[in-house]
């Protein structure tokens, strides 16, 4: 039984992230195949969140090469920070969505215009198409109801849920998942997993998570990647990594998080 | 202008009375002055908060050298400037114009600092959610900050309003006929600036605290989280 070999979708090479004198990649080399779901694992500040922000072009890189889908990050003549213009960058960002630590929903509109508004100012849906497919996103997540509500009015769970709808909407080829449960109150943890559980069977989504909920990070990847001071230090599949760690530094973390 | 009116001094009442109309045509002048001036300064204000946050180096830098310059300089140097300056090198603007413009390019760089402060304001995650769902940076100004930044920045904006409106005087040393031109004029041909000059400080006064009763409203009737545009 030999599958073909699918080329990476996403393609870190000896990708290099430094802020002034801390370095927080280095050296890093790191492959997703198309459909893939990678949890990122770690000590916080090992270079996890980003990686998912580097991808999102939130943060630029210094050394190295970065590619999603044969696209480079950097132009051959690129300039400024990115060093890449802001329309080949938008390109990019088109393949890539990203659901955030703290939500970060438009407070002024309401869940449903949160949910409308890229697609019909970026993709130039018309308003009515984009509302409909709002609408069933908003029953994917359970929240339908609650469409004409203000995200101040919501629960944490709620609001999340909500970013998560708003994130697809734009109908990326990945979706990063930046520690999405860690600013919630713990009974609400569990609805929102539930969720992008329901996302890890959509086939074609490539999915990136940045989490500290290990059991479902067993439950839902295909590959664990253990990060320790920039580099990933171990990865696998959930069984191997987080039954039998073979790195002293995965055993001592998952010593200290699963207790 | 002044032709075809009588006016009648027998006493401080009659003679406001019968000065009123040509006061109020100068407060239709007042009025437009004030609309145009802040009308450019709120338009201009946030065009330079917004190349002052500009990634490239020479145009944030450029634009503080001009706001700086525009804040620091006399209003009346700026208005004398454009009125008697300009036509020398071929641009020649009617007074009123001129005077809108000298008051909006004043106040713009006022207004541009409360801009900014409201943007800087505005948390990062806003702008990460914005570039991640592949909004482009103006629409993110339009559709996700400026939205947001309205309420805060009201009653900052308020104040200039009220102070733009009270400096609306000073275009009548080149020539706009507004409210205190006109009060002057009809004391230079009475002798009696007690009047006229009194009536006038009363428009403004009313003006102003119709403005501040206004935008005092406004505040309480916009939403605190901001109102998208359309």
């Amino acid at each position: 039984m030999t599958q073909a070999v699918k080329p990476p979708l996403i393609q870190f090479t000896n990708v290099a992230k430094r802020f002034g004198a801390l370095t927080v990649l280095d050296d890093f080399n790191f492959e997703v195949a198309p459909g893939e779901k990678v949890t990122l694992i770690g000590p916080s500040g090992s270079g996890k969140s980003t990686v998912l922000r580097i991808l999102m072009t939130l943060e630029p890189f210094q050394e190295g090469q970065l590619s999603l889908a044969g696209m480079s990050y950097h132009e051959p003549n690129g300039t400024g920070p990115f060093k890449a213009s802001e329309r080949h960058l938008r390109q990019i960002r088109s393949h890539v969505g990203m659901v955030f630590q703290s939500f970060n929903l438009f407070p002024h509109m309401t869940v449903l215009r949160n949910v409308v508004e890229a697609p019909a100012r970026v993709l130039g849906l018309p308003r009515g198409e984009a509302e409909c497919r709002a609408i069933d996103l908003l029953a994917m997540v359970g929240l339908a109801d609650k469409k004409d509500h203000y995200p101040s009015q919501l629960s944490g769970g709620q609001q999340q849920r909500v970013a998560i709808a708003r994130a697809l909407a734009m109908r990326p080829r990945v979706l990063l998942f930046d520690e999405p449960t860690s600013a919630l109150d713990p009974q609400l943890v569990g609805e929102v997993l539930s969720v992008i559980r329901g996302l890890a069977h959509e086939h074609d989504l490539t999915m990136l998570l940045v989490t500290h909920e290990m059991r479902f990070a067993r439950e839902v990847s295909d590959r664990v990647c253990f990060f320790d001071k920039g580099r990933i230090c171990e990865q696998g599949a959930p069984e191997a990594i987080f039954t039998a760690p073979e790195h002293p530094r995965t055993r001592e973390f998952l010593a200290s998080v699963l207790r | 202008m002044m032709y075809g009116f009588e006016w009648d001094t027998a006493t401080p009442l009659t003679y406001a009375w019968s000065i009123l109309p040509i006061i109020l045509i100068g407060l239709t002048v007042t009025l437009q002055a004030a609309a145009a001036g802040f009308a450019i300064a709120l338009g201009l204000g946030l065009v330079f908060a917004m190349l002052r946050r500009s990634r490239i180096r020479t145009v944030s830098w450029t634009t503080a050298v001009v706001v700086e310059f525009l804040r620091d300089t006399p209003l009346l140097v700026q208005l004398f400037f454009l009125y008697y300056v300009l036509p020398d090198y071929g641009v020649t603007l009617p007074a009123f114009l001129t005077g809108a413009i000298a008051l909006g390019l004043q106040y713009s760089a006022y207004t541009s600092e409360v801009y900014r402060g409201g943007i800087d304001a505005v948390p990062r995650g806003q702008w990460e959610a914005a570039t991640a769902l592949n909004l482009s940076r103006m629409q993110t100004y339009r559709d996700i900050v400026v939205p947001q930044i309205v309420p805060r920045i009201l009653p900052a904006m308020g104040n200039y309003l009220v102070a733009m409106i009270k400096e609306t005087p000073v275009l009548s040393v080149v020539t706009v006929l507004e409210m205190m031109a006109l009060a002057n004029m009809i004391g230079e041909r009475t002798f009696e600036y007690l009047v006229p000059l009194t009536l006038v400080g009363v428009i403004f006064l009313i003006l102003t605290l119709i403005c501040s009763a206004g935008l005092h409203r406004l505040q309480k009737v916009l939403p605190k989280a901001g109102i998208p545009l359309r």
